[in-house]
């Protein structure tokens, strides 16, 4: 298992293959995660983009942040374009023209995934195209300006869900993206954070132990978006994973294993608090309805994860 | 960031970009409002910093921190944020890059 | 060989023989036939290409993208509303220069949804930076896929090739088509050598990058660049394909009975074949009459179709699709080229559209309504008023 010397001593011989020179905002989660998946990986890798926060920040013509074969396409079809990158691998490999080993990452925001690139995804995995897609999960179109996605929680201000006199904030409960690759019966899927990076090493390279498609739903904090300050990633991230509002676990060939379970579950309250996109809940009944809700909604899923790792347990 | 602009008859085809990163084109230090300073006294060398900095701008050999790339830290502070013994100091920025 | 077969067998023929690496491909009418054949081929061994049985043309085009930048030759075909779904992504193909050739069997755009052919697909691509090609016949449509390979992966071309072949017309109805032996396809088309290919990963590239307005205009313009090689590219290839197969393809449109004709009619695609019977009807009974079928759309052969059309007193140009509040685009691709000098009466005819049929009697009233003609004139051909 990667920890973090080995991760180090992989980037100083081979160099970074996500540099700086990007133009991420200050304090972004997603190099961190870019970085640490890209590191994780032992063989060469070519990576597919879709359009986003990411796409466009490392790649402004002329520059580029990428030191691994890198295209983006468009939005909704970063599976479609790995899947095709990988079908020439396979041909080319066939013939004889290629010989090395070469692995294949997506990366994709929440809604290039959730939204718009679903049916891309859903494609991808059913064809069994050997990738692993990396979901850079921050809840909202982070790129045109912080709208509302299938994967913004309910109650957050969201430019197109804004917390309003009438209506505090999104309406609707968030997508479960991570159960909806579940029940593609992929090899591997899993949820993971910014905050708990060697988490995410290790389960990048179990993922990567399996030929097919693999994806890995990483909580990955706006600090822009969320309007929390600058250096707070990985704190308000590791919130979400000790309130078990974003669990971290994965299905690995069906069976369930939550990879942290914290010691003391904190209330939803903690990881709301410190996020602006949050603070309206706290003022009005509404909002605090919301709250509970919003708890309530995490205990019970909470308890089905739970459940579901007791029900699979020896399935391996 | 005086860069020089390029007739359309120079452009390789595509617009590929070849021949992977180009972080001298694009010197994000000078987006810094505050500074980390670095101690080496107090670090132990736990590469929490390098690991989380999103603009790759902790410098590391043999698995040891040797300091902070300026020219690309945009002073998020989250290295001084993860550091577990404070050995990362974020103070306010007077120069530019560099 | 000459053997009898439909416009897709005769399509998937020239793709076994091209055999590419890889195939993305989604059904739809009147294409689906082409993805069977090809699969079944797969299946059979017969070809060693990745087929990939996507689940949308969008994606189609995408893995198409994907593939070929990566490395591969890729083939792919469809029609009306998957190429509606694709034409995001042939946007950026171009932008990128990828040779991605593919068949495209006409068919008009919903709505009301209908199956049958008209160009108003071929139209919504237009200007897209893909190449376009009419193909008349079923062996017109093999010919120039095996020749579209040739000029989408020339070193100044590359760029996405479109074959158009009109639906059922052509797609489904059995033809006599001679093919080339498997060998000399492969030895024409030779092995493709990609640029910058992802897969190379001790040279990592960076593409499909974003570009500021200090460099999107230069970068198109590039893309151009790309487009302003194709005439060069496409009289070569076709020279060398014609002492290749002894079928004669000079030029970029075909100039039947042209030279000393006074009415002439410009078409695209299958109709050509009805107007040419209808033209020598006319000529035994002595009147001069021409027609231009154009294979090269995109990019147009401006100079090239005035010189042929400029001995002419009138001539009519059918559009098989409406461009909304104008006339018809191929329409205004001619006429425009004789801006500031003189030129024969041109009227535009809209025919065809959602399959109408464009018997030899409608072809006929063409002709005839050319005596009286006025220039930008507007005419619907075989519609109910």
């Amino acid at each position: 298992m990667p920890n973090v010397k080995v991760l180090a001593q992989r980037q100083e011989q081979r160099g970074s293959r996500f540099t700086g020179g990007h133009s991420l905002c200050s304090g972004c989660a997603e190099p961190m995660i870019v970085r640490t998946v890209l590191n994780a990986i032992e063989d060469p890798v070519v990576v597919a983009n879709a359009t986003g926060c990411l796409e466009v920040a490392s790649s402004r013509y002329p520059t580029s942040a990428w030191n691994v074969p890198w295209i983006h396409s468009a939005f909704e079809n970063a599976a479609a374009t790995i899947a095709g990158v990988e079908a020439a691998y396979r041909a080319l490999s066939r013939k004889g023209k290629i010989t090395k080993r070469i692995r294949f990452v997506a990366f994709a925001g929440d809604g290039g995934t959730y939204d718009i690139g679903l049916q891309a995804l859903s494609g991808a995995l059913e064809r069994g195209h050997d990738f692993l897609y990396i979901v850079l999960n921050n809840e909202a179109y982070m790129n045109t300006g912080v709208q509302r996605s299938s994967a913004t929680p309910r109650g957050a201000n969201a430019t197109t869900s804004p917390a309003g006199s009438v209506i505090p904030g999104k309406p609707q409960d968030r997508k479960d993206l991570t159960e909806i690759v579940v029940a593609h019966r992929v090899p591997y899927v899993a949820q993971a954070s910014v905050s708990n990076l060697i988490d995410l090493a290790n389960k990048v390279e179990r993922a990567m132990k399996y030929e097919g498609p693999k994806l890995i739903n990483v909580y990955s904090t706006c600090p822009l978006g969320w309007r929390t300050p600058w250096d707070s990633a990985v704190r308000i991230a590791k919130l979400a994973v000790d309130t078990c509002y974003w669990p971290l676990y994965e299905v690995e060939e069906g069976v369930y294993r939550v990879t942290y379970k914290p010691k003391e579950k904190l209330p939803i309250e903690e990881w709301l608090k410190p996020q602006g996109r949050f603070r309206h809940l706290f003022k009005s009944e509404k909002g605090k309805a919301i709250i509970r809700e919003l708890q309530e909604a995490v205990d019970r899923h909470w308890e089905e994860l739970l459940m579901k790792e007791r029900c699979t347990q020896g399935k391996a | 960031m005086a860069v020089e602009l390029k007739s359309w008859k120079e452009l390789p085809i595509g617009g590929v970009i070849p021949g992977g990163a180009t972080p001298e084109l694009n010197k994000t230090g000078s987006w810094r409002a505050q500074r980390p300073i670095w101690d080496s006294d107090k670090c132990i060398h736990c590469l929490q910093c390098w690991l989380h900095c999103p603009d790759d701008s902790i410098l590391i050999r043999d698995q040891k921190v040797t300091g902070v790339d300026y020219d690309h830290c945009k002073g998020c502070g989250v290295c001084a944020a993860v550091c577990p013994v404070d050995a990362i100091e974020m103070v306010p920025e007077r120069g530019g890059a560099g | 060989m000459k053997k009898v077969m439909t416009g897709h067998k005769a399509v998937a023929e020239a793709m076994r023989q091209i055999e590419p690496d890889v195939v993305a491909v989604y059904p739809i009418t009147p294409q689906s036939e082409i993805a069977e054949y090809y699969a079944q081929y797969v299946a059979d061994g017969l070809v060693r290409t990745e087929l990939v049985p996507v689940e949308s043309e969008h994606s189609a085009m995408s893995a198409c993208v994907g593939a070929a930048a990566a490395g591969a030759r890729v083939i792919t075909a469809t029609a009306s509303q998957g190429l509606a779904l694709m034409v995001e992504i042939l946007y950026i193909a171009a932008s990128m220069r990828l040779p991605i050739v593919m068949a495209l069997a006409n068919r008009a755009l919903s709505g009301p949804i209908n199956i049958h052919c008209d160009h108003s697909d071929a139209y919504l691509a237009r200007d897209s930076g893909a190449v376009q090609i009419f193909a008349e016949s079923a062996q017109e449509a093999y010919d120039y896929m095996v020749m579209a390979q040739r000029i989408a992966e020339h070193k100044d071309v590359r760029l996405p090739v479109i074959v158009n072949l009109d639906g059922f017309t052509l797609t489904h109805s059995s033809q006599v088509v001679e093919t080339l032996p498997d060998e000399r396809v492969k030895e024409f088309v030779g092995e493709y050598e990609p640029l910058y290919p992802l897969l190379d990963v001790d040279n990592p590239s960076t593409w499909g990058p974003f570009a500021m307005p200090d460099y999107y205009f230069e970068l198109k313009r590039a893309q151009q660049a790309g487009m302003e090689a194709v005439p060069e590219v496409f009289l070569s290839v076709q020279e060398e394909y014609s002492r290749l197969s002894g079928r004669p393809y000079k030029g970029f449109f075909e100039a039947y009975k042209l030279d000393d004709a006074e009415r002439v009619i410009v078409v695209m695609g299958s109709t050509a074949g009805t107007a040419k019977v209808v033209v020598d009807e006319l000529r035994a009974r002595g009147e001069r009459v021409g027609l231009l079928k154009v294979w090269l759309w995109r990019p147009f052969p401006r100079a090239e179709v005035a010189e042929a059309l400029s001995g002419a007193k009138a001539v009519a140009i059918m559009d098989r699709a409406l461009s909304f509040g104008n006339m018809g685009a191929l329409y205004l691709d001619i006429t425009s080229a004789f801006a500031g000098r003189e030129g024969p009466t041109f009227v535009n005819y809209i025919y065809g559209l959602g399959g109408r049929d464009v018997p030899a009697e409608h072809i006929a009233q063409v002709f005839e309504g050319l005596e009286d003609a006025v220039t930008g004139e507007l005419r619907y051909l075989g519609l109910r008023e």
